[in-house]
C-alpha cells in the first residue's frame, strides 16, 4: 500500500515562487529518515520548483490580519507550505 | 593584565542583532584537561553504560557542584575551582559583566553528553527548541556553552540559528523546523565558549564519531538593568545620527553598529526581516538607555504620529 511522504517548505514570502528559507521532510515509505540539521541546502530553491519536481501542495499558511498591539511581534516562521508525494514502502524519492 | 575585558560596542551590537558571541579556544588547554580529567575519571567505561547510568555516576561523584537557582555565580564557582578559573578568564568575565552585569546569578548548569552511535543513545539530532518557556521579558539571560575538547563535524556540536533570539516561541513548538538557512553547527577547537541569548533556537547534533562529546552549559540571570554595561567608550559622538537610506553615497563611512543592526540573516522572510530590524533597534535603545536612537529611520517613521491611536 502506498505511503505518504511529506515536504514542509518555509518560504521568504506568501508567493509560492519565492525562495525556500527552511525545510523539513518525513518519509512514510521508510526509504529515508531525515532529522534536524541534516542538510545545508534545501531540496528545491522555491515552492514552485517543488511542484515541478512532482510534489503536490496540500496546505499553505493563511494570511492573517495583525492583532492590534501585536503588529511587530516576531514568532514562528510565517510562510509554511506542505507538500506530499505517495510511494511504496522502500521506494526511493523520485523528486 | 586587567582581570576583566569588557565587550566593545561592535561585539555588543552583534549580540543584540545575532544573539550570540563565539570565543574560539578561549580556555587554556591546562584548564580544559583539568575539567575533562575529573569527568572522565568518574565516567563509566565507554560503551558499557547507558546514558542514565553515566549521569548517575557523574552526579553521585559530584564532579560538578550542585547550585541552587539564584546564587551568585562567583559564590557558586569559587575562584580556586576549575570552573571558577574559567569564568574568571578576563575575556569571559568581561563578556559576562557586559551582558548581565556584576552580581549575576545562576539559573542552572548542566553537563551535556552525547554518546557515539551504539552506546545507548539515539542517533538523531535533537529538535530545534528555545530553552525554558515563552519568555516575553525585555531583560535577558545568557547561556554559556563551554566545549572542553575539540568538536569535529562528525561529533554533532550544538546547532543554532543566528538571529532567532527575538522570536517569541514556545520551547519545542519549533521542533518541526529541521533545517533553516544560515543555521550553524559548532565545529571548534578545545576551549571554545559560545555565549547565547536565552532565546536562541538551538539543538544538540547527532554524534556520529567514535568519541564522547561533552558540553558544559551555564545559564546566568542579571540582577540589575542591562544598560551600558559594556565598554561604551568607542561609541562615536554621532552615534545617534542616521545615515542616508536608499539614495546613498557608497563611499561614506558607516557606523558599524547601524550596519550590524540592519544586516539581515539568510533565513529572514522578506517582510519580517524589517520587523527584525525594528526589534533589534528597540533592543539597542534598551541597552543604550536612549529611546531616541534609530537606524535607517525604522522606528522614527512609525513614531511620527499626530493622532491618538484610539
Amino acid at each position: 500500500m502506498p505511503r505518504q511522504k511529506l515536504l514542509f517548505l518555509y518560504l521568504e514570502s506568501s508567493a509560492l515562487d519565492s525562495r525556500v528559507i527552511g525545510w523539513t521532510s518525513y518519509d512514510g515509505t521508510g526509504a529515508t529518515r531525515s532529522h534536524a540539521g541534516d542538510s545545508s541546502e534545501p531540496p528545491c530553491a522555491t515552492g514552485l520548483e517543488a511542484l515541478q519536481q512532482g510534489w503536490r501542495l496540500i496546505q499553505a499558511s493563511p494570511l492573517l490580519p495583525h492583532a492590534p498591539g501585536a503588529e511587530f511581534d516576531l514568532s514562528y516562521l510565517k510562510y509554511e507550505f506542505i507538500f506530499e508525494q505517495w510511494g511504496d514502502p522502500g521506494e526511493a524519492d523520485h523528486g | 593584565m586587567a582581570d576583566r575585558i569588557l565587550l566593545d560596542s561592535e561585539a555588543m551590537a552583534t549580540f543584540a542583532a545575532r544573539g550570540f558571541l563565539r570565543f574560539d579556544a578561549l580556555v587554556p588547554e591546562a584548564l580544559n584537561r583539568a575539567f575533562l580529567e575529573r569527568i572522565e575519571a568518574a565516567s563509566p567505561e565507554a560503551g558499557r553504560q547507558t546514558m542514565m547510568q553515566t549521569y548517575g555516576a557523574l552526579m553521585s561523584q559530584q564532579v560538578l557542584p550542585t547550585v541552587p537557582p539564584g546564587q551568585r555565580w562567583k559564590k557558586a564557582f569559587r575562584k580556586r575551582t576549575v570552573i571558577g578559573q574559567i569564568l574568571r578568564l578576563p575575556v569571559l568575565r568581561g563578556a559576562i559583566e557586559s551582558l548581565v552585569g556584576r552580581g549575576a546569578v545562576v539559573d542552572h548548569h548542566f553537563l551535556h553528553l552525547r554518546f557515539p552511535p551504539g552506546a545507548g543513545q539515539h542517533e538523531l539530532a535533537q529538535h530545534y527548541h528555545q530553552d525554558s518557556t515563552i519568555d516575553p521579558r525585555q531583560s535577558f539571560d545568557i547561556q554559556l556553552f563551554y566545549f572542553p575538547h575539540a568538536v569535529t563535524a562528525a561529533m554533532g556540536g550544538t546547532r543554532f540559528l543566528p538571529g532567532s533570539h527575538l522570536r517569541r516561541v514556545s520551547e519545542a513548538a519549533i521542533a518541526r523546523y529541521q533545517n533553516i538557512r544560515g543555521q550553524q553547527q559548532v565545529v571548534c577547537p578545545a576551549g571554545t565558549v559560545l555565549i547565547l541569548h536565552h532565546g536562541i533556537w538551538h539543538g544538540g547534533g547527532a554524534n556520529a564519531s567514535a568519541q564522547h562529546r561533552f558540553l558544559w552549559k551555564l545559564r546566568l540571570c542579571p540582577q540589575r538593568p542591562q544598560v551600558r554595561l559594556w565598554d561604551t567608550s568607542d561609541l562615536p559622538a554621532e552615534h545617534r545620527v542616521q545615515r542616508p537610506t536608499f539614495w546613498i553615497d557608497p563611499a561614506a563611512p558607516v557606523d558599524p553598529v547601524h550596519r550590524i543592526l540592519t544586516t539581515a540573516e539568510p533565513w529572514h522572510e522578506a517582510d519580517t526581516s524589517r520587523l527584525e530590524f525594528i526589534a533589534r533597534i528597540r533592543f539597542w535603545r534598551q541597552l543604550l538607555g536612549d529611546q531616541s536612537f534609530d537606524a535607517d529611520y525604522w522606528l522614527t517613521r512609525l513614531e511620527n504620529e499626530f493622532y491618538d491611536p484610539a
